[in-house]
C-alpha cells in the first residue's frame, strides 16, 4: 500500500470512528477494535510518569461490549454528546501489517442546558491493524492533557 | 480560637436540634460559612490526608498537596524525616515549589530567590547584605521567623496526614483502634502508587463526604452489580463509627466468597438479564481473608479509602470553593505484587474512578442536589435511615455514617 494509500484509510478510520461515539451509536463502537484489543484513556501525567493507572483500561473488545452495556442499561448520568475533532494524524511507522500512529483529539461535551465545554484534549496513541479493509484498532490509548475530569465521563473517547 | 461565632458568617444558619438528623441546606451554598470551615475544620484539630509516604521515598523527594484549599509541600529530608509545610513564601506570599513533584535539595522561590531548607526553615535571603553595601536585610531582621509555616505530620500504614493543631491527638486515637485496625487490614504491606486520577465534583466538599459515608444509596444509585448479575441481595455486611463519629468503614461480605461472577441458580433478583461478555473484571483474590468484597473507609475530614476486591484507592477530598469539590484517586497496589496481581487491580480499576462502573454516578449526584438547593434558605434535608444514633451496625440500609460526619463536623465548627 503506498503511503497515501494508508493516510487515507485511517484519516478515514478517525472520521468513521469519531462520529460513531459523537452520533451515538455506541453498540458500532467496539467494533473498531480487533478482539484482543488494548482500549486505555490514561491522564498525560500517569502515561508519562510510567504509572500505569487509567481511567478506562479494557483488554478485550468484550470489555468494550460490557462498557456500552453498563453505559446503556446501569450507569446514571445526565444526557450528554461529545463532538471529536481530530488533527495531526502522523503515521509513525508500519509492520508487520500494524500502523503506529499519533494523532491529537478534542472532545466537546455538550450537555442538557446546552452548554459546550472543552472536556478533554489529548492525543491518540494507537496501533492500527491496515492489513485489512476497514483496518481495526489493535491498541487505543487516549492520553489526555487537562488532568481534572469534569464530574464523569460515561462516554469513551 | 475561643469558639465564638462571628454573626456575619453563621448567624443565619443553624441546626434545627442538638441531633444530627436535619441538614440545613444553606451549609452547602454559604459563602461565608465556607471560609470558616477553611479555618475551623482544615486547620482545627483534625489530620488532614497529605500523600503516600512512597511517593516520596528518596530524600530530596517533594510532593504538592492540599489542606483545605491552602497548598502545601511534603518532603523527605537528607534524614529520611517527612516534613510538610506550607507552599507560600514568607516573603511576598509566592508559590515556592511550582512542580506536582520532584527531587531537590533547597526549596527557592523564583519571585526573589528566598531559599528554604527541606523542613521549611529559611536557608537564604537573596542580597541580604545589599548590593555595594546598600539596602539589603535590616539588623534585627529575624530570619528564624521567616519559614514555611510547617504543619505536623504523621504516617500511617504509608499514609502521610498533617495537621494545624497542637490538640490533635496521635492519629490512632483520633480515629479509635477499630477503624485504625480495619486500616492496617487493608493497607498491609509496603505500599505501591499505581497513579491517580483527579475529578472535578460539581458540589459542596461536604456532600462528596456524605456520599462517601452513604451505605444506603450504594445499590439504588449503583446499579451496575445488579445489572450483571453480580450482587447477592443476602450479602453480609456492618458499619463500623470510629472516635468521635468522623470516621468509618462499611463493608460487605460475599457468602460464597469469590466464585463470582456467575451466581445463576442462587434465586439472585436482578434488574436485568445480563451477564459480562469478560468476566475477567471480577477474577478476584480474597486479600481479606474474610471474604470482604466491599471495604469503604473515610475520616475526617479530607479521606477516604477503598477496597472494591482488588482495587485499592486512596480518595482525597478538596475543597475548591464553596460549589466545587476536588476527588483525587490514588491507586495502590502493594509493593511484593506479582505482574499479574497488579494487571488484575489494574483491571479492577474500571469499577471506581470518574468513569467507574460503581463510582461515575457520584460524580454527578451531588451536583443535583447542588442545583436543587440553589436559593433555598431555611430547609432541612433528613438522614433518619437506622434511626438518630452513632452507633457501629450490621444494618446496611441506614445512614448513621453521615450522621457521623454531622457530629464530627458540628464538635469543629462550634454549631
Amino acid at each position: 500500500m503506498d503511503e497515501r494509500e494508508l493516510y487515507f484509510r485511517i484519516e478515514r478510520l478517525y472520521a468513521r470512528y469519531v462520529r460513531c461515539i459523537d452520533d451515538d451509536r455506541l453498540e458500532d463502537w467496539p467494533n473498531f477494535f480487533t478482539d484482543d484489543c488494548r482500549y486505555k484513556i490514561i491522564s498525560a501525567e500517569n502515561h508519562d510518569q510510567d504509572l500505569p493507572l487509567g481511567i478506562i483500561d479494557a483488554d478485550s473488545k468484550a470489555m468494550l461490549q460490557d462498557r456500552v452495556a453498563s453505559i446503556r442499561r446501569a450507569n446514571i448520568f445526565e444526557d450528554h454528546r461529545y463532538k471529536h475533532f481530530v488533527s495531526g494524524v502522523e503515521v509513525l511507522g508500519v509492520e508487520d501489517g500494524v500502523a503506529e500512529v499519533v494523532a491529537n483529539y478534542l472532545a466537546i461535551r455538550i450537555d442538557i442546558r446546552g452548554d459546550a465545554m472543552l472536556f478533554s484534549v489529548g492525543r491518540f496513541q494507537d496501533k492500527i491493524a491496515v492489513d485489512r479493509d476497514p483496518p481495526l484498532f489493535v491498541e487505543k490509548l487516549a492520553i489526555f492533557d487537562n488532568e481534572r475530569v469534569d464530574t464523569l465521563l460515561a462516554l469513551p473517547l | 480560637m475561643d469558639g465564638s461565632k462571628d454573626p456575619s458568617t453563621t448567624a443565619d444558619i443553624r441546626f434545627p436540634s442538638d441531633g444530627v438528623t436535619e441538614i440545613p441546606y444553606d451549609l452547602y451554598t454559604d459563602p461565608g460559612l465556607y471560609k470558616l470551615e477553611l479555618e475551623r475544620v482544615y486547620r482545627g484539630p483534625v489530620w488532614n490526608y497529605l500523600c503516600l509516604a512512597c511517593e516520596i521515598p528518596d530524600h530530596g523527594d517533594f510532593v504538592t498537596s492540599h489542606v483545605g484549599a491552602t497548598p502545601v509541600i511534603v518532603t523527605r529530608d537528607r534524614h529520611g524525616a517527612i516534613h510538610a509545610v506550607e507552599n507560600r513564601c514568607a516573603h511576598r506570599g509566592a508559590l515556592v515549589c511550582l512542580k506536582r513533584r520532584g527531587n531537590t535539595k533547597v526549596l527557592s522561590c523564583v519571585y526573589h530567590s528566598w531559599s528554604y531548607n527541606l523542613d521549611g526553615s529559611l536557608r537564604g535571603v537573596a542580597f541580604e547584605n545589599g548590593v555595594a553595601g546598600k539596602g539589603g536585610l535590616p539588623d534585627g531582621f529575624d530570619k528564624g521567623a521567616y519559614g514555611l509555616k510547617p504543619l505536623r505530620t504523621t504516617e500511617f500504614c504509608g499514609l502521610v496526614f498533617g495537621t494545624y493543631s497542637d490538640e490533635t491527638p496521635d492519629f490512632e486515637t483520633y480515629v479509635g483502634p477499630e477503624i485504625a485496625g480495619y486500616m492496617r487490614g487493608i493497607l498491609s504491606k509496603p505500599l505501591k502508587f499505581l497513579g491517580r486520577n483527579v475529578q472535578v465534583l460539581p458540589n459542596n466538599w461536604k456532600i462528596y463526604n456524605e456520599n462517601l459515608r452513604d451505605s444506603y444509596h450504594a445499590s439504588l444509585l449503583h446499579s451496575f452489580f445488579n445489572t450483571f448479575k453480580l450482587n447477592r441481595l443476602s450479602q453480609d455486611g456492618g458499619i463500623v463509627i470510629g472516635a468521635g463519629g468522623g470516621s468509618h468503614i462499611s463493608y460487605g461480605k460475599s457468602k460464597t466468597g469469590y466464585d463470582h461472577p456467575d451466581y445463576q441458580g442462587e434465586g439472585v433478583h436482578s434488574l436485568h438479564d445480563m451477564e459480562l461478555a469478560d468476566p475477567s473484571l471480577l477474577d478476584a483474590v480474597d486479600e481479606s481473608g474474610e471474604g470482604m468484597t466491599t471495604r469503604i473507609m473515610s475520616v475526617f475530614p479530607s479521606f477516604g479509602l477503598q477496597c472494591h476486591y482488588n482495587s485499592i484507592a486512596v480518595r482525597q477530598v478538596l475543597p475548591k470553593g464553596v460549589g466545587e469539590t476536588e476527588l483525587v484517586w490514588n491507586h495502590v497496589g502493594f509493593e511484593d505484587d506479582s505482574e499479574e496481581m497488579q494487571k488484575r487491580r489494574l483491571k479492577q480499576s474500571n469499577l471506581v474512578g470518574p468513569a467507574g462502573y460503581i463510582s461515575m454516578e457520584d460524580g454527578c449526584i451531588g451536583g443535583f442536589v447542588q442545583k436543587a438547593i440553589q436559593g433555598v434558605s431555611g430547609e432541612v434535608g433528613v438522614v433518619p435511615m437506622g434511626g438518630d444514633t452513632v452507633e457501629s451496625t450490621d444494618a446496611r440500609a441506614t445512614e448513621v455514617s453521615i450522621r457521623g460526619f454531622w457530629q464530627a463536623y458540628r464538635a469543629v465548627m462550634d454549631m
